[in-house]
């Protein structure tokens, strides 16, 4: 059986792909895709934690219902994230994050 | 077997963020996104964390990627130039990932110390054992017949066939421990709602951001 390092692994190197489609990729839809992958494999980790730490042998479900919030929270901060790059869009006509530097110091 | 099953949906999840990255096209990105997040559904549900994992697949790639895929045809960004990476980008988002990923085995090597946590089955009899405290007691301490308990405990203790009451189990935690936080989630997705009706509500007098 697979035990808790393995999950562990699979759960970091998919952050480590989300966070270098973050740095390298430069439409910001799909940065923002890459940061949901990241969010994603955190959550991973706490169902790993919570399945391998066994209560009077039932899983720890305190672990569960932090990724049933972080969820709810991705949901609506996918729901902004959108609203805000359509309202770029909508302003520069550009969602190529090279061409958007106002912010740059 | 279960150990097939672990590889099977672990490449998925992993194939899937590679493709996420690698791919041009942004609706073929969503895609692969979706094909990651069904394989972590799959992980979930190896772990005995159905509802998490049915959830998962619900919300991030039904709810989510329906969404992405929305705004990507609402932008119409097909027609737009392939970008060329600069080389410096491209460096840096080989090297950083590297470093996280060395850095990780390194921490679960130092971790576990060279023992593994190994999967421990959840038996028939583990969870008879756990049913008691799922019991209801009446005045006397003493539990009150099986058609008067609770459905996390019928479940348990079933004779033939005790199924884990995931999805109870998990609500039995949410409403009695977490019900505060439950409910700041509650007016979060309302914050959520109204902030985005504000943002994308066009207004004529506002001028552009940028002139």
């Amino acid at each position: 059986m697979a035990s808790l390092n393995d999950y562990l692994f699979v759960s970091g190197l998919l952050f480590a792909i989300g966070l270098a489609g973050v740095i390298v990729r430069q439409n910001i839809i799909v940065i923002f895709m890459c940061l949901e992958l990241m969010l994603a494999s955190a959550s991973l980790t706490l169902v790993a934690f919570s399945r391998f730490h066994l209560l009077n042998g039932l899983p720890d479900y305190n672990g569960q219902v932090f990724v049933f919030f972080i969820i709810t929270v991705a949901a609506a901060e996918v729901a902004v994230g959108l609203a805000i790059i359509v309202a770029l869009y909508r302003a520069r006509q550009t969602i190529n994050v090279e061409e958007l530097t106002s912010m740059r110091g | 077997m279960e150990n097939l099953v672990f590889y099977l949906f672990a490449f998925m999840a992993v194939a899937g963020g590679v493709l996420l990255v690698a791919l041009r096209n942004p609706v073929s990105s969503a895609l692969a996104m979706v094909l990651s997040f069904v394989g972590l559904a799959g992980l979930f549900i190896g772990l005995n964390a159905y509802f998490v994992g049915i959830v998962q697949i619900l919300v991030y790639a039904g709810a989510i990627m329906v969404l992405f895929i929305f705004i990507i045809m609402l932008l119409d960004l097909n027609d737009e130039k392939p970008v060329k990476f600069k080389s410096s980008s491209v460096v840096a988002g080989l090297v950083i990932p590297l470093l996280l990923v060395v850095q990780i085995l390194g921490v679960i090597q130092a971790g576990s110390k060279g023992n593994r946590v190994e999967f421990e089955e959840i038996t028939n009899e583990s969870m008879r054992r756990s049913a008691e405290q799922f019991a209801q007691l009446d005045e006397d301490k003493v539990a009150f017949p099986r058609e008067k308990q609770s459905a996390i405990y019928k479940s348990l203790t079933h004779e033939k066939s005790p199924k884990l009451p995931d999805t109870n189990l998990i609500g039995n935690t949410i409403f009695k421990s977490y019900n505060y936080p439950l409910q700041v989630v509650g007016v979060l997705l309302l914050v959520a709602t109204i902030g985005v009706v504000i943002l994308s509500k066009r207004s004529n007098k506002q001028a552009p951001i940028d002139s």
